[in-house]
């Protein structure tokens, strides 16, 4: 169809050149202002990583540092001692990686399908099965935690990444659901009976149709499931311990090894390892979020 | 054998019934015109015939075998949406090609029978392209592709020009007929537009809140309604309804207007069996069946009119006819006349009405006399 072709009206354009400039001024001044605000911290953190440790103390955290060495960056990944063991985050990022990933893919998996069957596929009291699956986007992680401990326990899959999956997954889907079924009612019912006439069983008509028309919402479900197993903190501190924490709960320890000393530049350096997976998901994929949350299936 | 046979069919909704005891059936070939104002159920029953609605009672059949149960699938059917419905993802042939996949068709046939079709509709240039791609007649004409290459048993159209513009829906209807005349499939086609009803099918069903109300050909319905609905509805601009009243004169019948001068227009002697002195009736007359008296109209084609004082109260002149609001014994009509002989707005002037054409009904039921 047709795009519309009018050109948007631009507020800031208008009145006298002073006001004009002005105007400008400020809207952009205040934005730079919150922009710096905001990646402050992100900034600082960086600059810790590359200090050694006794100019920070000397210095204070912020401070530029006086040369870059990337020998923290090393230590937090494969030496510095955590929980036990001396080999860095490298272990803790390996079990998010393997916990977070399969979780997507099954949440994202199971949501797709429960949203092409919850809205194109409508049998009595699906609107129940639909309010009864997204009550899980509504409920407090912490009240599922012993429901959750109980389940891993007779699976067999307490302290394991396995059952953290299974955790994510099964909490993921509420959210995933929910999006997908928003973004297939707008796709014409029309279209599946179509289909239905030439043939197409659920299977096909999925494949054929509803997947290729998918991609803006499957992208919104990544970057969601993605980041928020990813940044998850509550399940996998209660539910796994030792070795088998994925690397939110593991970097928990700098705050409780109350001896001795504290290694900031390292800790630094650990802490942008444990975010820079979800701040780069962000970054190439926001703009696709966006469009993704606000667009309709058919144009 | 009947191509299509629909058998005390009813449909409710709980408590709501949306159709009601549908009886109706299509010889080999034939173009049905499913027709009836926005909720009459017309597309229901499109959609029981193509098998996306169960049904509540009755039967259905095709070719002789009862398909109340079976999947669209299996029926061997094929429909043409309003919304055309083309795959949005798909290029057109694949959304040619994407039901003789899903019935395992070899992809040489696939692609003979694409070429056949595309070169009957003239579309070969738009097959590499995306529906988003086209226009709203080029989507139209794949729509009808997509149908044709089944070669069906059925074909099924929900109110496929609606979304076209003036110009091309005359085109497009055209189009429709002269692709009916060269496959000659049983055809479905719910529409709510009259004309295209009356211009394309071999038999008009007329329903109205989920009853049928009559279903003959387009001259029938036309010139003999059965009902006060179907007399208003088919028709443009709509048929003129009057109260009268039947008065006998010795053993003649005639029909007095209510609120005029008392004069008897005088009824053709073939519509007296069901006539009763004094009886109130609607005096049915459609705006094309006035004529100036002066042109004896309907005298030169061997018929009787009557003459009636006619004041006109306003004018629409479409440029091939001029359409009249009058008065006639302080009931307003519609005529329909000729520019060169219609008056101004204010004048009066004397019409004939042809006494053949008229319709004349019950006031309570609306049923034909």
């Amino acid at each position: 169809m047709a795009e519309a072709t009018h050109e948007a009206f631009d507020p800031l354009a208008t009145g006298s050149r002073g006001r004009q400039f002005r105007a400008k001024a400020t809207v952009y001044g205040l934005l730079i202002f919150f922009a710096l605000l905001y990646l402050s911290p992100l900034f600082i953190i960086v600059m810790n990583t590359f200090r050694p440790l006794e100019e920070i103390t000397r210095e204070g955290f912020i401070s530029a540092p006086g040369m870059l060495s990337t020998e923290y960056w090393i230590e937090a990944w494969s030496g510095f001692c955590l929980g036990g063991t001396c080999e860095g985050v490298s272990p803790y990022f390996t079990n998010t990686l393997l916990m977070t990933v399969p979780a997507t893919i099954l949440s994202t998996a199971f949501g797709v399908v429960n949203g092409y069957a919850l809205s194109k596929w409508r049998f009595k009291y699906d609107t129940w099965v639909f309010g009864l699956i997204t009550m899980g986007v509504f409920l407090p992680a912490q009240m599922t935690l012993l429901p959750w401990a109980y389940v891993l326990g007779k699976l067999g899959l307490a302290n394991t990444i396995a059952g953290l999956v299974l955790v994510h997954t099964v909490q993921g889907v509420s959210f995933t659901t929910l999006f997908c079924r928003n973004y297939f009612v707008a796709v014409p019912d029309d279209l599946i009976k179509a289909a239905r006439i030439d043939g197409a069983g659920f299977w096909r008509i999925f494949r054929r149709i509803i997947l290729p028309l998918s991609p803006p919402i499957l992208i919104v479900c990544v970057i969601w499931q993605f980041t928020g197993i990813w940044n998850e903190f509550l399940y996998g501190t209660v539910l796994t311990s030792g070795s088998n924490q994925p690397i939110t709960s593991a970097i928990v320890a700098f705050s409780g090894s109350g001896t001795g000393q504290r290694y900031y530049n390292v800790e630094a350096a650990a802490v942008i390892f444990a975010a820079l997976p979800p701040l780069f998901i962000y970054l190439i994929g926001g703009k696709y979020f966006v469009r993704g949350l606000t667009s309709g299936a058919v144009k | 054998m009947s191509s299509l046979q629909i058998t005390n069919l009813r449909k409710s909704y709980g408590a709501v019934e949306v159709l009601k005891d549908i009886n109706l059936e299509a010889e080999s070939g034939e173009f049905v015109a499913l027709v009836g104002p926005s909720g009459c159920g017309k597309s229901t029953l499109l959609s029981i015939i193509a098998g996306l609605e169960s049904v509540t009672s009755g039967e259905v059949s095709i070719e002789g075998a009862v398909v109340n149960n079976a999947a669209p699938k299996d029926r061997d059917i094929a429909m043409v949406f309003q919304s055309y419905a083309l795959y949005p993802t798909m290029t057109v042939r694949q959304n040619m090609t994407f039901g003789m996949e899903c019935r395992n068709i070899d992809k040489a046939t696939q692609k003979e029978t694409v070429a056949r079709v595309a070169a009957l509709l003239q579309i070969e240039p738009l097959l590499n392209r995306k529906p988003g791609q086209l226009s709203g007649g080029q989507r139209q004409r794949v729509a009808m592709g997509r149908a044709l290459v089944r070669d069906p048993k059925l074909f099924l159209f929900d109110e496929p020009l609606s979304n076209l513009d003036a110009k091309l829906r005359v085109e497009m209807r055209s189009e429709i007929k002269k692709l009916h005349q060269n496959v000659g499939r049983t055809t479905v086609y719910v529409t709510h537009d009259q004309i295209e009803a009356m211009t394309l099918a071999t038999r008009i069903a007329v329903m109205h809140q989920g009853v049928l109300q009559q279903y003959d050909t387009p001259k029938a319905i036309y010139e003999t309604p059965a009902n006060v609905f179907v007399a208003g509805f088919m028709g443009s601009p709509n048929m003129n309804f009057f109260d009268a009243k039947i008065v006998a004169q010795g053993d003649q019948f005639g029909v007095v207007l209510e609120g005029g001068d008392g004069s008897v227009l005088p009824m053709p002697a073939d519509r007296y069996g069901a006539l009763s002195d004094g009886q109130s009736v609607t005096f049915g007359v459609r705006p094309e069946h006035f004529s100036p008296a002066h042109d004896l109209r309907a005298e030169r084609k061997g018929g009787v009119s009557v003459v009636v004082p006619v004041h006109v109260d306003m004018d629409e002149p479409t440029g091939a006819e001029t359409i009249l609001m009058v008065q006639i014994a302080g009931q307003d009509a519609t005529i329909v006349c000729e520019p060169d002989s219609a008056p101004n707005p204010g004048q009066d002037m004397d019409f004939e009405i042809d006494m053949q054409k008229i319709s004349l009904f019950d006031p309570e039921s609306g049923v034909r006399l």
